[in-house]
């Protein structure tokens, strides 16, 4: 007996036809821009040590490396050998996430400007996603806001046990909430609650960070709880994430170690600290805003797609 | 047993709060940098409720004991309806909860669909069409096959439904079980 075997590409000539011309269009906005491509490595001996992004490792005869779950790393070493702006377009890993809107291999837009700050990469993401075809009406939202809105908890920065109950009664597994830091309470309504009614009517802006949730983003200095960190979603889908970049590389070393030592709590193997990043901080990167952009997500979004499969040529499960 | 989250497809049977659930539907949740969830959509197996539920991805959930078989019914005792195994001969009661529905249109010898939890039936499912006898309804009006307007009529295991009006005592009735209407004269 014989069972089919599906080789043929998930995405239609369409789609893929419509695919390149974006990339084109994209490449053709930076070029003008004088913003330049680099291609960065795939495999490398460091990654992301958020505990919440994990890297595939791959065995390998100079030891284990790392799936880049983004070239931000190593975007920044270039920054601070003065690369001016730069772009990069190309496939990133994040390993084990699968969904409708998942796929452990995708495609990413990461671009840095120096001497931009948070508020003018954000009209600079809304102007590319404007030129492919996307929305041009924009919405800015704080994310306390957001979540006061959601819960109507009224102050809920000051209130832990009121988010702990109302995410309880919103279905989040009991044993879970018990248990639960406020960054996961706040990622379950942001996820769950916030993220699919956002940018319905045009594209919306996550903006002030809570400081717990800075990444690689610099606080803002008149107000330290605030990280100065920004997402994008359009359709309810979260297309991109930026950051006013951290450029302290003591500040750098110490979020590194923490998020170590979360791994460990999250059993999550070790990984090394990206001391050449460390090393390129400590030399000096310039003030620069960074974003990172799911392209296959913005792409099924424009071709009316509810899945980014539909936009690869072939999916994870095919590939 | 037990189920990891990154385990979840529809039709898993699980066990919550003490309670068996079918997942109608899941799927995963994560903002970019934060916690990745899986959420699903699940059915309570006793009361048919449908509700949302959010689980850490990685955690795991206790597997429910559910298994469903084709059995038939032999007999009703006045508490308990019978059914057996026609493979294995084992019997199994099914008490009034589980019959709610099934107990409409079901005669003996007919085989049902039983979904038991713990060794017990949970729900028991009769044939998607059965055929029955008419007991009692007004006299058919003959020629009368527009089938506007229509009648009560009883049917053998005591449930009313409403038929055409050429329909007499004693004709056999095909019923849809899952709208619990009138198809055809069988």
């Amino acid at each position: 007996m014989s069972v089919a075997i599906r080789w043929q590409p998930a995405a239609s000539r369409g789609a893929l036809s419509r695919r390149a011309q974006r990339h084109a269009a994209i490449r053709a906005r930076f070029a003008g821009q004088g913003v330049i491509e680099v291609d960065t490595p795939v495999l490398a001996q460091s990654s992301c040590l958020d505990p919440q992004v994990p890297s595939y490792a791959v065995p390998t005869a100079s030891g284990t490396r790392y799936l880049q779950t983004s070239p931000e790393h190593h975007m920044k070493r270039l920054l601070a050998a003065g690369s001016g702006p730069i772009y990069r377009l190309g496939p990133v890993f994040r390993a084990d996430e699968r969904g409708r809107w998942h796929a452990p291999e995708f495609t990413m837009l990461e671009w840095y400007r120096p001497g931009f700050d948070d508020q003018q990469l954000m009209h600079d993401v809304a102007e590319l996603v404007a030129m492919l075809g996307g929305p041009s009406t924009v919405e800015s939202h704080r994310y306390w806001d957001l979540i006061a809105a959601a819960t109507g908890i009224a102050d809920p920065r000051e209130d832990r046990a009121a988010l702990r109950s109302w995410c309880a009664g919103q279905g989040l597994d009991g044993r879970t909430a018990a248990g639960a830091d406020i960054d996961l309470l706040l990622d379950f309504i942001i996820g769950v609650h916030v993220g699919p009614q956002l940018g319905l009517q045009g594209l919306a802006f996550v903006t002030h960070f809570p400081a717990s949730q800075a990444a690689l983003a610099q606080l803002d200095p008149a107000e330290p709880a605030v990280a100065r960190r920004f997402e994008l979603y359009w359709q309810g889908v979260e297309l991109a994430n930026g950051f006013d970049e951290l450029c302290d590389a003591g500040e750098q070393r110490r979020r590194f170690v923490a998020e170590q030592a979360a791994r460990a709590g999250h059993a999550a193997a070790s990984l090394p600290l990206d001391e050449r990043l460390l090393a390129a901080l400590a030399h000096g990167l310039p003030p620069v805003a960074g974003v990172a952009l799911g392209i296959d997500r913005l792409y099924a979004l424009l071709d009316g797609a509810d899945t980014l499969d539909a936009v690869h040529s072939f999916p994870w499960e095919d590939a | 047993m037990s189920y990891s989250t990154n385990q979840f497809k529809s039709g898993l049977k699980i066990l919550l709060d003490g309670e068996p659930y079918n997942i109608v539907d899941h799927e995963m949740v994560k903002p970019g940098k934060g916690q990745a969830f899986s959420r699903v959509k699940v059915r309570n197996l006793k009361s048919g409720r449908v509700v949302e539920k959010t689980f850490k991805s990685g955690d795991s959930v206790d597997a429910a004991d559910v298994m469903e078989l084709e059995l038939q019914y032999l007999y009703y005792d006045g508490e308990f309806w019978t059914f057996m195994d026609p493979k294995s001969f084992e019997q199994y009661g099914a008490d009034e909860n589980a019959m709610i529905e099934a107990r409409k249109w079901i005669r003996e010898q007919d085989m049902c669909t039983v979904m038991l939890y713990n060794g017990s039936p949970l729900t028991v499912e009769a044939p998607n069409f059965v055929e029955l006898a008419v007991t009692e309804t007004d006299p058919g009006v003959r020629g009368d096959t527009s089938g506007g307007g229509g009648k009560p009529a009883t049917l053998e295991t005591g449930t009313v439904v409403r038929v055409p009006l050429f329909i007499d005592v004693g004709d056999t009735l095909k019923i849809d079980t899952r709208s619990g209407e009138y198809v055809s004269r069988a």
